[in-house]
């Protein structure tokens, strides 16, 4: 699945990161790589962006962007 | 000697700045760069500057500030890095780290936020860590001074005995990664040796696929061959491609290094603090009121409780002050046309703009304590949908917000929107939501020739200046800002008291360099425009400003308005003399078409007037703000140009349109 479609709560292991040039950069560089635990912690309040929790901090990253990541759900109380 | 200040955002590098310079710092531009950068001597260390360098997170080329830091690196060669970290966020900040070491400049690193970290019941072995980078590390609390000594010592140590860091291989040994990195170094060291540049660094770039460094390295067409070739291996090997393998190898070892010299604390206080506030501020149902409340608040505070009476005691007392000059130079016989230019020239013009300081020093205030608190973030965060389609981000929304107050600080604040894109796109925004120095024309001009709606005029011009924001948003994006915008990937920092310290230095900072401004461009263009009305060609003084050069240069491209409606030259004069402050535009008109100056206009026209002097440019304030944030008269007097047609343009639709109806 992909990151966007996380429920607020939910925690996931990162697969793979999409996306091209500056955009997937960032996203690796601010530590979203592969193998890496991620909890989604809410939505903004219009829906977009999201608010994840990665490597021990708060990011925030647009749906569109957190949809070039896919994810595989972990087991509630994990991560 | 230089030492440069190198960071994550958030991390706590401007106070540390603030720590070891105290207040005698200044801001300096470098050669070729727009960004600018802070610099100061050193308390208690001779000889040495410190440079705040821009808040980042790696040392890609894809960012303003990322290529500002990486060049100012690699071309003033700084005697040595401060690298300062968060200790409480220790992974992510590790990771420029790892790349600063392949810079090959002495390093040491501040471990900041240690008070948070103990206070939590973490620990960081700081010989491991040190030896584990190789380089100096030393705990520091920069927001009570903690360790600042010793971090002193061990940088002038360093700086002065060129002390490298003993490591800058962070591949893991024989990894597809090592494998691949020293093969290109091993390729590439004599083309390095040869431009001064550091292989290792430079091989890294390559992997990247950084062009610049190909052409800086003279590399021919056959080494790129083999360098690529080397690449793909890795990346056939390794199972990743080369972005990811580079970002995988340095998170692996920091993981690794972080395992073995870090306690982690349990979640933090300040953590679980944050949380709590970010169930309201930023909570599904709460964030927009919370949002609505604060800036409401803000806007009370700055423009009618503190700010406005201040403002308006200063613009008083100035008055006061003038007239008792005026009157003692009477008496004392000084010349009608010195006085007139003491007087008229710079007590109105330098005064009307003095008289905005309270209200900048307390909006400032406000946003300074929003910035810092962390609640910025959370602003974009909830205010980023509205604003993307117009290809800027939710950081955006405050300075465009703040226009509404006065273009001034306005674009001073679009300094916190953080890419160099969205600032700039953001300061050509902001003069279209429409400041309150233009009410009373619009007050004048609604009561006069439509009583019955005169709010609901307004309105309509605030929504028409939005409206005017929104097309051109539009139309930058897709033609100077064309590109990719930079990718909306940010931090959520932790909510913390800012200090009052740092707030109280950015606030003289921003008051010292308005007032530069205010007795420099401001007061220079006050004193033309006042030349212009007060000659006439002859260089006679003259008593009647229908008479002077001003109102001769409005005659004479009355013409170019006529199509507008409002082809007469008192008119024109007016609109002139608002590029001092808007105010005048009023007083201008009263003092050359009488009283009744509205009579000079049918509704058609006034219409098309009121759109005009919504959108021409913004007032000499305002463009000297403007001209200081884009560092170029020339993009400056391109913003004022087109701000004019646009206005041209729109009034004359409205003219032409108002002629089918009325």
């Amino acid at each position: 699945m992909k990151l966007d479609e996380l429920k607020p709560g939910q925690s996931a292991k990162i697969l793979t990161v999409g996306g091209s040039g500056a955009l997937r950069c960032r996203l690796l560089d601010m530590g979203i790589t592969p193998k890496t635990n991620v909890k989604l912690i809410k939505r903004a309040p219009m829906g977009d962006p999201i608010e994840i929790l990665i490597r021990g901090y708060e990011l925030t990253l647009r749906n569109e962007d957190a949809s070039l990541i896919t994810v595989e759900l972990l087991p509630e109380a994990v991560g | 000697m230089i030492v440069a200040l190198a960071g994550n955002q958030n991390c706590g590098k401007t106070a540390l700045f603030n720590q070891l310079t105290g207040s005698n710092a200044h801001v300096g531009n470098f050669p070729g760069v727009t960004v600018e950068s802070k610099m100061g001597e050193i308390k208690g260390l001779r000889d040495f500057t410190a440079v705040d360098l821009p808040g980042i997170y790696s040392l890609r080329p894809y960012t303003c500030e990322e290529i500002v830091t990486r060049d100012f690196i690699i071309r003033e060669k700084p005697d040595a890095i401060i690298n300062i970290i968060d200790g409480t966020n220790i992974e992510r900040n590790l990771y420029l780290t790892l790349q600063l070491l392949e810079l090959r400049v002495p390093t040491v690193m501040a471990l900041n936020m240690m008070d948070e970290v103990r206070a939590n019941g973490g620990s960081i072995d700081i010989e491991g860590l040190s030896e584990a980078l190789g380089i100096p590390v030393v705990p520091i609390a920069a927001i009570n001074g903690e360790g600042i000594s010793e971090l002193l010592d061990k940088v002038s140590h360093v700086a002065r005995h060129k002390q490298l860091p003993e490591k800058y291989d962070f591949c893991g040994s024989d990894s597809p990664m090592h494998r691949c990195i020293h093969a290109v170094v091993h390729m590439i060291q004599d083309h390095a040796d040869a431009a001064g540049l550091q292989a290792r660094f430079s091989a890294t770039k390559l992997i990247e696929g950084d062009s610049e460094f190909a052409e800086k390295l003279e590399l021919d067409e056959n080494e790129k061959e083999l360098i690529e070739h080397c690449i793909v291996q890795m990346e056939n090997e390794s199972g990743l491609d080369r972005n990811a393998a580079l970002a995988d190898m340095r998170y692996a070892f920091i993981e690794q290094t972080v395992a073995e010299c870090v306690v982690k604390c349990h979640e933090s206080r300040e953590h679980r603090r944050s949380q709590k506030i970010d169930r309201v501020l930023t909570g599904k149902y709460t964030a927009v009121p919370m949002f609505l409340l604060i800036i409401a608040t803000v806007f009370v505070l700055t423009f009618s409780v503190i700010g406005g009476p201040l403002s308006d005691l200063l613009g008083v007392g100035i008055d006061a002050l003038s007239a008792r000059v005026e009157t003692a130079l009477e008496h004392y016989g000084m010349n009608p046309v010195v006085r007139s230019l003491i007087v008229d020239g710079v007590f109105s013009g330098v005064g009307s703009v003095l008289s905005f300081l309270p209200l900048i020093v307390v909006l400032f205030l406000c946003l300074s304590v929003l910035e810092d608190t962390g609640y910025m973030a959370r602003v974009a965060f909830i205010m980023d949908r509205p604003l993307r389609k117009l290809g800027l981000s939710g950081r955006s929304f405050v300075p465009l917000l703040v226009g509404f107050g006065c273009t001034v600080p306005a674009v001073m604040s679009a300094r916190t929107v953080s890419s160099d894109r969205d600032r700039k796109m953001t300061i050509m925004l902001t003069p279209f939501m429409s400041c309150p120095a233009k009410i009373p024309i619009y007050l004048a001009f609604t009561l006069a020739f439509m009583p019955k709606y005169s709010y609901l005029a307004i309105v309509g011009l605030y929504v028409f200046g939005i409206v005017i924001a929104v097309i051109m948003a539009l139309v930058l994006k897709s033609t100077a800002f064309r590109g990719k915008p930079v990718p909306f990937v940010m931090e959520l920092p932790n909510y913390r008291l800012p200090s009052l310290k740092s707030t109280g230095l950015l606030l003289w900072d921003k008051v010292s360099d308005f007032l530069k401004r205010a007795f420099t461009v401001i007061l220079g263009a006050t004193v033309i425009i006042w030349f212009l009305q007060s000659f006439d060609l002859r260089l006679n003084f003259v008593e009647d400003s229908s008479g002077s050069i001003l109102a001769l240069v409005g005659r004479y491209i009355a013409v170019v308005f006529k199509p507008l409606g409002f082809g007469d030259w008192r008119i024109v004069t007016s609109l002139i003399s608002g590029f001092s402050a808007k105010e005048a535009v009023i007083s201008t008109l009263e003092v050359l078409g009488g009283e009744n100056f509205t009579a000079l206009f049918t509704l058609r026209s006034a219409v098309s007037f009121l759109v005009f002097t919504l959108l021409y440019t913004p007032c000499v304030a305002a463009v000297a703000a403007i001209k200081r944030e884009f560092n170029s008269v020339w993009a400056t007097a391109g913003i004022v140009v087109l701000q004019c047609v646009i206005a041209w343009i729109m009034a004359f639709a409205v003219y032409s349109v108002g002629g089918l109806f009325l």
